[in-house]
């Protein structure tokens, strides 16, 4: 019963945080932005959502922490590299006024060698 | 040796929990995967082997994550309250964070720590340098960087792996 | 309950899916479709416990594999470095 109440409420959390994470990828003005709301919002919502089933199905826990281990290490890593690339392209992040961008110069000298 | 009953603890571990069972015939088909694989991959799967299973490492292990975890809330909160506000507070911009990290490994977990804690986002890892996306860029200075950004974790991990 | 859970969860992809249409540049669509696998991994493990079906956590687990593979290779791919 208890198990029940904590397994709703972390699906709960984490179809709401999935929600947010949509929200501010559909919002924020440039893909760096994009990447921040979206890798975080939606890793905390997969894993809310992935160990509530796993609260509510006590026999399903192992397996559901196996996913929720593998979502929490390979969603940082594609967002890594999604960054990367996108920088690598040519993509400048949005800056306000002031804004810094030090890895620009490192990016330049990669591309002139 | 001990590098290798590491790997093979790993991966009975890893066995378990997919089949979640403690049936004797899995148990003994496990084993022997477990064994066949680890011969093949104990020399890339890890360089520090049982060292980890020191109960002072563990301590840091564990307190790594209850650090990390609570980071990840309130990365949550944060990137919530932005998405939210319909001003849209952001003030982006790409700094430098320099390491005193040495093993790649630990700079792995740092990178993919930083990615997933408030307002920052890693962009590259060159050598000891981490470009590091901010979503609200408070100053250039070096030290401050280094303080809101990653002492606390980095602390913790050269326990775990120096 | 649930039902209401996943008209939510339904809201996000559709968030997604039109960040993935719109999206001025190839990498936003493949941020977009980053999310989306995301999204729909945490789905199928919901959608388990709703039909009551053990199968949907194994699919979901590989789902959740090749998709980060996927992602990972098109972001080599506009790299320029497969």
């Amino acid at each position: 019963m208890v198990l029940t109440v904590i397994g709703y409420i972390l699906v709960t959390i984490g179809v709401l945080f999935l929600f947010l994470g949509a929200l501010g990828i559909f919002r924020m003005p440039d893909v760096f932005t994009r990447m921040q709301a979206g890798t975080k919002a939606t890793t905390l919502g997969a894993l809310g959502t992935i160990i509530g089933v796993g609260f509510l199905q006590p026999e399903w826990i192992w397996k559901t922490l196996i996913i929720a281990v593998f979502i929490a290490i390979s969603n940082p890593i594609s967002s890594h590299a999604l960054a990367r690339g996108s920088h690598k392209i040519g993509i400048k992040p949005y800056l306000k006024e002031g804004g810094v961008d030090t890895y620009a110069e490192v990016d330049e000298g990669v591309k002139e060698a | 040796m001990s590098r290798f009953t590491f790997t093979f603890l790993i991966y009975i571990l890893i066995w378990t929990a997919f089949t979640s069972s403690f049936d004797p015939q899995e148990l003994v088909t496990g084993a022997v995967l477990s064994f066949i694989v680890a011969t093949f991959s104990y020399k890339s799967f890890t360089s520090e082997g049982l060292s980890y299973l020191h109960p002072r490492k563990l301590f840091y292990i564990v307190k790594y994550l209850i650090v990390f975890f609570i980071a990840l809330v309130k990365a949550n909160f944060d990137v919530a309250w932005r998405v939210i506000n319909p001003k849209l507070p952001i003030n982006p911009g790409i700094v430098t964070y320099k390491t005193n990290l040495k093993s790649d490994t630990a700079k792995m977990f740092l990178a993919n720590s930083i990615t997933l804690t408030p307002g920052t986002l890693t962009v590259d890892v060159i050598d000891d340098k981490l470009y590091i996306h901010w979503i609200d860029v408070k100053s250039t200075d070096p030290e401050t960087i280094y303080k809101e950004i990653g002492a606390a974790f980095e602390e913790i991990l050269k326990e775990i792996f120096q | 309950m649930i039902y209401f859970l996943l008209i939510v969860m339904l809201l996000a992809i559709i968030f997604c899916a039109a960040r993935g249409l719109l999206g001025p540049t190839a990498s936003d669509r493949i941020v977009a479709l980053d999310n989306l696998t995301t999204i729909t991994t945490a789905g199928l493990v919901l959608l388990g416990f709703v039909f009551q079906r053990f199968i949907y956590i194994d699919v979901s687990l590989i789902y959740g594999v090749l998709s980060f593979i996927g992602v990972l290779t098109l972001a080599r791919y506009m790299e320029g470095g497969l």
